[in-house]
């Protein structure tokens, strides 16, 4: 399900299988594999995800969703239906099906597939590429396996049980005879797919490559010598360039254009004006006017001429500054309550002491470090695109929109996906797709579409920003025994319907704290929209934990109590949090609470483990402080401490240590990777992070008031993983939210300066 | 026309002399190592070395490099086999890996003056190149591992 379908603004057609449920076919015999780079295989499996897969796997239906492949030299290929954005998904998935399938890792090959239905959903947002397809991708390489097996004991007519299968050979029990997967591809084929029951999974201690170290990265060797292609690196015949002058304020349109000095410069070859944007944005070209040239200097030295007057429209009104004062006014009676347990009110005119402070988190954009760009090429008989899409299956429906196709020609709509040079969510939403298939089809030439860093942070789906008020009640005793959240910004579903006013998301860690308190209350207020807002890596976990867990730490101090026993007291006793008692009914990433539950045991056991490594609790050299955070997100637990050292007025990160508990890991460094991500990430948003806007134009531009950390205020950063069964949780987004509260508690340890508004650049100290 | 030499080859560009080499590396000449991040020298995505030294790209006009060495990724090394590459795969630096090239372009120019850096002085000439993906301790380790490789070389 993603972020939209949660959010109930596109209904979920997806829906999602039992964790085990998937078809697995032979197919080698079948003719839909050509032209899936598998001309030539010898043996072909094909895995279907979806939830009408057993019922498919009867009928002439069966769209695989993964192929593995293998060809007449043994070489096996598995296509990667996700998209690679730094994460290592490309080498995560395979590792897993080469594994199972006994493969020698040096004789596997991943290749990038295209935007097809037949690979079920590719969107590669919500991290849950893992945590969605670990049992099915051992099934699938174990039945890979298992008819090699089954094809080396046909040739030298013994029972089954007498071949063993190790690194791509079988070998026959008691004799030196062995046979190479090459020369069991063709009769592998011929056999029909063991039955599921039968297979026999390898165990965790089976692994050889699975939750190992020292995995090599696939794209390793390309990225290093300058090899490896990106959206923006896509070179087609023909190509011309463009850039795009787009309206300042989101809906605004084109009043009267002058474009003749642009079109004196050089090298530029047409100016197109776009179709005006109205409401909702979706995933919708903004418009503006595009400027095609033989190359990128030209056609960004003729936008700079363009002469256009803008009609700004209704959104110009807005400045983020202001709005803070109506995001205020809209918690003083917030109409959406969201989780209810006991009685709020009565705990607050019953508590001894009530202490209550607001945070505000500044609006986010994705900056990644590629901006965004497509290459499309447009004849009669259908459209090519090469792009860096985090979701291939969108795009190639925001083209099939340009194209006003019907949806039997998706056949016609190929999505070539590159590497993405990051994504963080941004490029889960293809206005730029669109914006070049729009161009190439007007022109009739192959058009690359590059966004400049400044369309980049000026045209964003931003992450919004947010307006939080916490509360909390205690007895004569000092004992808490309530808790009050309310939290308002533009929603995301506003992009996707203009009268969405709720605050969104509360199940993004508000409504699905983890405390233990008998009354709970937890808000939403309302607010309009005047931007594109959308999901940022973590999405409202930002500021929801930034609030939560500084709060919870104020708390502490309140009580006079060391901050990391505190949370242990306040998560209470080892249990499986069932919030339907409270009212809500909690979307859980999508996935089942009997597989992912929010468990309080876990989440207790990272902090503990978080404040034995970074050694909490010992003499910290003066002028340090330490702050610890802890928050369960994608399924699954962080936990973060900071240590911080301050000299005149200004915060340096001294270390940072996590301890990660995502279920089963299959490449511990990319895990590890991740996580030093996410603290990065984190810095950058804390520190600096704030997009403003002002008559509904955005203020920022590029990375100088846009600014990212440097190397020089990263300390070395320690990752602890838990060695847990569970099943693999979310791994890519849950690092970020705990260390912006833990790096102010931490500042707080330091200074006694309590930090309740990001990013901490408008005060000085960084 | 504007003569170049990269990678120690010659070039003859027809191209306007105040386009930034990056852009004419990219889309003239199609060597697509070097990326765009900014535009203004502020992320160090478009690092290459001119006359050894780490340069950003995007804001060199073609005419500014012209008589000078220019060095970029593609010129690196023969097989991706420079010590910074190999320390790079072996710290398993990159993640998204659209910033390393500019990130490997300084880091080489830092260690052909200095095998023996510090940490401060890592992060001084690292200082310019941004990673958003956060692989900043990684590199500082790959550099540590890189400048052994250096001496090792000697």
């Amino acid at each position: 399900m993603s972020f939209l379908q949660k959010i109930g603004v596109v209904p979920n057609l997806e829906k999602q299988p039992e964790h085990d449920e998937c078809a697995i076919e032979n197919v080698s015999r079948r003719s839909f594999i050509k032209g899936a780079g598998m001309t030539g295989a010898s043996l072909v499996i094909g895995v279907q995800f979806s939830a009408n897969s057993l019922a498919a796997s009867k009928s002439d239906e069966f769209s695989p969703d993964v192929f593995i492949s293998m060809d007449k030299k043994g070489t096996v290929t598995v296509i990667s239906h996700r998209s690679e954005m730094g994460q290592g998904i490309r080498s995560s998935l395979p590792l897993l099906i080469a594994d199972e399938m006994e493969c020698d890792w040096e004789r596997v090959v991943v290749e990038q597939a295209i935007g097809d239905a037949k690979y079920g959903s590719q969107n590669t947002d919500g991290s849950r590429s893992v945590r969605r397809f670990y049992v099915r991708l051992k099934q699938a390489g174990a039945t890979a396996r298992t008819m090699l097996q089954q094809a080396a004991a046909q040739v030298w007519k013994v029972d089954v049980d007498q071949v063993t299968i190790y690194n791509h050979q079988a070998k026959l029990n008691n004799s030196n005879k062995t046979l190479d997967f090459a020369q069991l591809g063709e009769i592998a084929a011929s056999l029909p797919v063991p039955d599921k029951e039968t297979l026999k999974l390898k165990t965790e201690a089976e692994h050889r490559y699975v939750g190992k170290e020292n995995m090599e990265n696939l794209d390793g060797k390309a990225i290093v010598t300058g090899k490896a292609i990106f959206g923006f690196d896509v070179e087609v015949t023909g190509m011309k360039y463009a850039v795009i002058a787009r309206p300042p304020v989101v809906f605004g349109k084109v009043k009267s254009l002058d474009d003749s000095e642009a079109m004196k410069v050089p090298g530029v070859i047409k100016i197109i004006q776009m179709p005006a944007l109205s409401p909702p944005a979706v995933f919708n070209m903004l418009g503006g006017v595009a400027v095609i040239a033989e190359n990128t200097w030209a056609a960004i030295e003729a936008r700079k001429k363009l002469k256009i007057e803008w009609d700004h429209g209704a959104n110009a009104s807005y400045n983020t500054k202001s709005h803070e004062a109506v995001f205020k006014k809209a918690l003083q009676n917030p109409p959406h309550t969201v989780r209810n347990r006991g009685d709020w009110e009565q705990a607050k005119s019953a508590a001894n002491k009530t202490l209550t402070q607001d945070y505000y988190v500044a609006g986010l954009a994705h900056a990644t470090m590629e901006p965004p760009a497509a290459t499309a090429i447009v004849t009669d008989k259908g459209v090519d695109v090469w792009t860096c899409t985090q979701t291939p299956q969108s795009a190639q429906r925001n083209a099939m929109g340009v194209m006003q196709y019907p949806q039997e020609r998706a056949k016609d709509v190929n999505i070539h996906v590159t590497l993405l040079g990051g994504g963080f969510g941004r490029k889960s939403k293809p206005d730029y797709i669109a914006e070049a298939v729009f161009l190439a089809k007007e022109t009739g030439m192959p058009i690359k579409v590059q966004w400049t860093r400044e369309d980049e942070i000026k045209h964003g789906y931003y992450h919004s920003p947010s307006y939080q008020r916490l509360s909390a009640t205690f007895d004569k005793k000092g004992a808490a025994t309530g808790w009050y959240h309310s939290m308002v910004n533009h929603p995301i579903a506003a992009t996707f319907n203009p009268n969405a006013k709720q605050a969104g998301s509360a199940e993004l860690g508000q409504a699905d704290m983890p405390y233990d308190l008998p009354n709970i209350k937890i808000l939403n207020g309302e607010s309009d929209t005047f931007m594109r807002i959308g999901w940022v890596r973590s999405v409202t976990n930002i500021n929801n934990a930034f609030a939560a867990c500084s709060f919870a730490d104020e708390m502490a101090y309140h009580a006079g109590q060391d901050p990391k026993d505190y949370l242990l007291q306040l998560i209470g006793k080892d249990q499986h949090i069932d919030l339907a008692k409270d009212g809500y009914q909690y979307g859980n990433y999508g996935e089942q609470a009997s597989v992912f539950p929010v468990d309080t045991a876990r989440l207790k056991n990272v902090i503990k483990l978080v404040a034995n490594k970074a050694g909490w609790g010992k003499k910290l050299a003066k002028g340090h402080g330490m702050g610890i955070a802890a928050h369960r997100s994608f399924c699954g637990y962080i936990a973060t401490v900071v240590e911080v050292s301050t000299d005149n007025g200004k915060v340096k990160l001294e270390n940072i240590t996590y301890a990660v508990d995502s279920g089963k890991v299959i490449n511990p460094d990319r895990v590890r990777s991740q996580m030093e991500g996410a603290a990065i990430f984190s810095t950058s948003l804390a520190f600096y992070g704030e997009i403003t806007a002002d008559n509904g134009i955005v203020e920022q531009g590029n990375f100088h008031d846009y600014e990212m950390a440097r190397m020089s205020q990263i300390p070395d950063i320690e990752v602890h993983i838990v060695n847990s069964d569970e099943p693999p949780a979310g791994v890519g987004e849950p690092g970020v939210p705990p260390f912006a509260p833990a790096l102010c508690n931490a500042i707080f340890a330091a200074t006694g300066n309590r930090y309740r508004r990001l990013p901490l650049k408008q005060f000085g100290i960084v | 026309m504007i003569e170049l030499t990269i990678n120690g080859s010659p070039h003859k560009l027809d191209v306007a002399a105040e386009m930034p080499l990056l852009w004419a590396l990219r889309d003239i000449l199609k060597m697509t190592g070097s990326k765009y991040g900014c535009g203004m020298g502020l992320c160090g995505a478009c690092t290459v070395h001119l006359d050894g030294e780490a340069t950003r790209s995007c804001v060199l006009p073609v005419s500014a490099a012209v008589g000078r060495k220019i060095t970029t990724i593609e010129g690196l090394s023969e097989n991706g086999d420079h010590p910074v590459q190999k320390a790079w795969l072996d710290k398993k630096v990159a993640q998204c890996g659209y910033c390393q090239v500019g990130q490997i372009m300084s880091a080489t120019s830092l260690l052909d003056k200095n095998d023996q850096p510090t940490d401060d002085d890592i992060d001084q000439a690292m200082g310019g190149n941004i990673c958003r993906c956060g692989t900043y301790p990684r590199i500082r380790s790959a550099i540590h591992s890189a400048a052994k490789l250096y001496r090792e070389a000697k």
